[in-house]
């Protein structure tokens, strides 16, 4: 039986390779490849690289001033603040939404489901004992929750952490199937989710139909922004490393990633728990951004809005989610002027009435499906080289750029 | 639960799941021939509700019955030529994705237009007679609604089977790109589809509503699902089969909600669904499909 | 030269697909450090070999070994029993099944006839998936980069492949823009880097000129001797596989029609009216 030599890398390779038994290894200077000269993986030099780290600088800065001011004068700009509390709820939703489709392919359509399950356990966990027994008053609350009260990171963590757990139960039927079938597949248990939440027997858990409110809120609009960060780096790390080209692998071509070893529903499995957790994550934020939810909150038309919001800003790029979740929410916020009745030299135009602003807003969104496919940022992430290429571009010439 | 009772949820159950059925074909045959789940469909019936509405609003029924229905069915193709066409060569999620996003439109148009406030659906003459047999009371369009389904879909399966345009459709189903080779109309042969699967969403809509008696935007959103759910019980692809999924969740349905388990009738179409999809993917009456490597 | 060890030992495969019998009954060895070849007409079956082989498919009947051990066993069951066309007498008893990437891990590497690289994918990402699999890192690891070194290490491997393979150039080109020629070598470094002991090429040399078709020739005896491999080729480049086999397995309709050294095989009348048609017979 042949032994299963490895016969490339071994670990303490300091430049020499020590393939077992071969003259060869002598003559090249070293490197993993017999005969190579070993040049050490080099990433290619930036040449931008300083201008880009100073701009980044600058804009970062720039964006903790403004956020420090308004929370300065927060009563003042209460609206625009709310408006960033709820975009950064939905920057790591359409994140995480990205990661499973736009990563890894798979269509996915379970996000209200594990959003309900994130907000729910914040929820429960975090509303006041004090008030508990108001906002339970009509199904008496379960004995166990009564006094169970846990810090709001941990809250949500949890939440993440039990939407992960159902994802990956749910995984294993699901992940086997067919894209199209996939959607449904994913898209009903997101239904019986929401069914179970709003389940009688749960009432003294969820409050059935009344809800929960009383959910203590953001205590500054940092808190938020914070998390929001945090979770679009991990998801950022992660892409980055090797398991991350596992899932772009599986997106790509099945078959060949299977033939260079990679396991596809280990992958997908993967993939689908972790954007779950933070489906999860961002539901328990909105929870906490609401301050009162019921089952309604996650219907499907939640996943359909963070579809949307990753479509537009590009599936596959994860900068491209968080500009359309701040886009889309501050654009719903901008187009609000068109619920509003619209005289003009004294004649009301009928069109404005209310609801006139979710419909211009899906005929702007199906324009970006039918003609933009590749959304703002297609599947690439932003930089700074192709911003300033906007401005600078050259008429064209013979030449180069 | 005594026979009469029975025999009541019974009725109430084919005549739901012949309306189901309806519109479960229209899922099954845009399925079969552009591989898409046509998330609008659901919609389109409720538009087919406001129709009606609007339209008997203004005519006497017999005139308002046909406008509603071509309404129907020139917003069904009208859909297609917008929405679907033009992203015949894109990957399939971004097709999925505009089928999203035309639910979507629809439905906030609805609410615009129409306000999310239920509005009560005409009674076509006739329709709502109170039948007795015995101890059992139902009213016509509970008996109509099954027949009506069944009649239609045998006429639907000679178009199918014993036509030119049937042929091609089939043909479409199973590879376009050699139907298109071979000189069909493939463009043609797909507003055809549509055409069809809307006017039977329409009939469906009509049965429907009639029993329902009122509308409201989201009217179509989950019986749309259900009926996408029969569509896959029955077997994607087949209309038979479709059909048979329609009367299976509709009569299970009933029968859920008769025995006071109202709030997980939703959730057993659901199950149901995932059930099948695990066990057996392609349906009661599917065909399987493999790749090549 | 001592009796080399068997590396890949098929028995009695048989590959069925409803009333097709795509592959019948077909037994065949490779031998550490030879170049088998596997050629016939369009059709014959030889990808259908090198996808049960794979994992790809779960034959009919038949079992796969390698390196002596029995990696892929199966017998007709259900409903394919009733449609099952071959010898009873040699239905194999076990069940044993892998996906393809399992073979992969135990070390039998492929490549594909009709290129499939990683469309969205650089040239370097490319061959860097393939190092995944080899990888011991769990996800916190390497998502925290704790596992620094060895993403570093399987960094200049993907690299050394690259340069290998002469496309260091393009390593940060997107896989898709490369001609032809290019991208099927890419595939090769590909399925280098996952540090097979067997390496399976289907076709490799399709679309190539002959100039590069000897390139090739002279690679894949290269590598072979770098890497310490064993070949199993599918080509229809009779020069290549004249050329560089040890010895050349031909199929026609799924059967083993005959077998032996190069020189043996262009004199066999039966592979001569394989692939040119049995001649005039009416």
């Amino acid at each position: 039986m042949i032994l299963m030599k490895n016969r490339f890398y071994s670990p303490d390779n300091a430049g020499g390779s020590k393939i077992a038994g071969r003259e060869k290894a002598a003559a090249g200077a070293g490197g993993l490849v017999p005969g190579s000269s070993g040049h050490a993986y080099q990433k290619k030099a930036d040449p931008n690289k300083k201008r880009n780290t100073i701009l980044t600088i600058i804009a970062v800065v720039a964006v903790i001033c403004l956020m420090a001011f308004y929370q300065k004068n927060s009563s003042d700009h209460s609206y625009a603040i709310s408006i960033i509390e709820r975009s950064a709820v939905y920057v790591v939703a359409a994140t995480a939404m990205n990661l499973v489709t736009g990563f890894t392919g798979l269509f996915s359509l379970g996000a209200a489901g594990f959003m309900a399950i994130g907000a729910y356990t914040t929820a429960v966990l975090t509303i006041p004992v004090a008030t508990r027994p108001s906002v339970y008053y009509m199904n008496g609350i379960a004995p166990w929750l009564e006094n169970l009260s846990l810090p709001m990171p941990v809250a949500m963590i949890l939440g993440g952490l039990i939407a992960a757990g159902f994802a990956a139960l749910i995984g294993i039927p699901v992940l086997r199937l067919k894209s199209d079938y996939l959607a449904i597949a994913t898209l009903g248990f997101s239904e019986i989710i929401r069914t179970i939440l709003a389940a009688p027997m749960m009432d003294r858990i969820t409050n059935g139909s009344y809800g929960l409110n009383n959910i203590p809120g953001f205590s500054n609009l940092f808190s938020p922004l914070i998390i929001a960060a945090i979770c679009v780096a991990v998801i950022m790390l992660l892409l980055h490393s090797s398991y991350g080209r596992a899932f772009k692998a599986v997106r790509d071509d099945e078959v060949a990633a299977e033939a260079m070893g990679i396991n596809l529903f280990r992958t997908k499995e993967l993939s689908f728990v972790i954007s779950s957790f933070f489906m999860g994550i961002s539901g328990g934020m909105l929870a906490l951004f609401m301050r009162s939810i019921d089952t309604k909150t996650f219907q499907i038309t939640m996943t359909y809005n963070i579809l949307l919001i990753v479509v537009l800003g590009g599936i596959g790029s994860i900068t491209g989610s968080i500009i359309g979740a701040f886009l889309i929410n501050g654009g719903q916020e901008w187009l609000r002027f068109l619920d509003e009745p619209l005289t003009v030299g004294g004649v009301t135009i009928p069109l404005f009435r209310p609801g006139f602003r979710m419909v211009i807003y899906s005929i702007l969104l199906m324009v970006v499906v039918l003609f933009w496919r590749r959304g703002i940022m297609g599947d690439k992430e932003f930089s700074w080289s192709r911003l300033l290429g906007l401005f600078h571009r050259k008429p064209a010439k013979g030449g180069d750029q | 639960m005594s026979l009469a009772t029975f025999v009541q949820q019974l009725l109430t159950g084919v005549s739901l799941g012949g309306a189901y059925a309806l519109i479960a074909i229209g899922y099954t045959m845009v399925y079969g021939i552009l591989r898409l789940i046509n998330f609008a469909h659901g919609d389109l019936f409720m538009m087919s509700g406001y129709f009606m509405i609007f339209a008997i609003a203004s005519m006497p029924w017999f005139i308002a019955v046909p406008v509603a229905i071509a309404g129907t069915v020139l917003l069904g193709i009208g859909i297609e030529k917008a929405a679907y066409r033009p992203l015949r060569r894109a990957p399939r999620m971004s097709v999925m994705i505009s089928a999203i996003g035309v639910s979507y439109l629809l439905e906030n148009l609805a609410t615009y237009l129409f306000t999310a406030i239920p509005m009560a659906y005409p009674e076509i003459p006739g329709l709502k007679k109170i039948l007795t047999f015995g101890p059992v009371t139902t009213s016509l369009v509970t008996i109509l609604t099954p027949i009506l389904t069944v009649v239609l879909t045998i006429l639907l399966l000679q178009l199918i089977n014993r036509t030119k345009i049937g042929m091609a459709m089939r043909a479409v189903s199973k590879d376009t790109e050699a139907s298109r080779l071979m000189g069909i109309k493939v463009d043609s042969t797909i507003s055809f589809t549509f055409f069809v699967g809307s006017l039977l969403a329409a009939v469906g809509a009509l049965l429907y509503f009639t029993d329902r008696m009122t509308v409201y935007p989201f009217s179509g959103a989950l019986p749309g699902l259900k009926c996408f759910v029969a569509a896959v019980l029955g077997g994607i692809g087949s209309i038979p089969g479709a059909v048979i999924g329609g009367f299976i969740i509709g009569i299970s349905e009933t029968f859920i909600v008769a025995f006071g388990y109202s709030t997980f009738s939703d959730a057993f179409t659901f199950m149901l669904l995932i059930i099948i999809l695990l066990v057996r993917p392609t349906g009661l009456f599917g065909e399987a499909a493999s790749d090549k490597v | 030269m001592a009796a080399s060890e068997n590396v890949l030992h098929v028995e009695h495969v048989t590959m069925q697909f409803g009333g097709v019998v795509a592959v019948n009954d077909l037994t065949l060895d490779v031998n550490k450090g030879e170049i088998v070849a596997l050629i016939g007409p369009n059709g014959a079956g030889k990808t259908t070999a090198f996808n049960v082989i794979t994992g790809v498919y779960q034959p009919t009947n038949g079992r796969v070994q390698f390196a002596g051990k029995t990696i892929i066993e199966n017998h007709p069951k259900g409903k394919v029993k009733k449609n099952y066309m071959g010898d009873p007498a040699l239905i194999y008893p076990g069940s044993i099944v892998k996906t393809p990437d399992k073979i992969t891990q135990l070390g039998i590497a492929r490549t594909f006839q009709n290129i499939r690289l990683f469309k969205a994918m650089t040239v370097f990402e490319n061959v860097l998936i393939a190092t995944h699999m080899r990888s011991k890192a769990d996800v916190f690891s390497a998502t925290f980069g704790v596992n620094h070194k060895e993403e570093m290490a399987n960094r200049e491997l993907a690299m050394e492949l690259i340069d290998m393979v002469g496309l260091g150039d393009a390593a940060d080109a997107m896989a898709t823009s490369l001609p032809y020629g290019k991208q099927r070598r890419l595939e090769i470094a590909r399925a280098l880097a996952t540090k097979p002991q067997l390496l399976l090429l289907d076709e490799p040399a399709a679309g190539m000129n002959p100039q590069e078709t000897d390139e090739l020739g002279e690679f894949i005896i290269k590598i072979k001797n770098d890497f310490d491999l064993t070949v199993f080729i599918i080509e229809h480049h009779m020069d290549l596989v004249m050329s560089i086999s040890d010895r050349i397995y031909v199929l026609n309709f799924g059967k083993l029609i005959a077998q032996g050294s190069p020189a043996e095989i262009q004199k066999n009348q039966m592979v001569i009216d394989a692939y040119l048609g049995a001649g005039d017979t009416n």
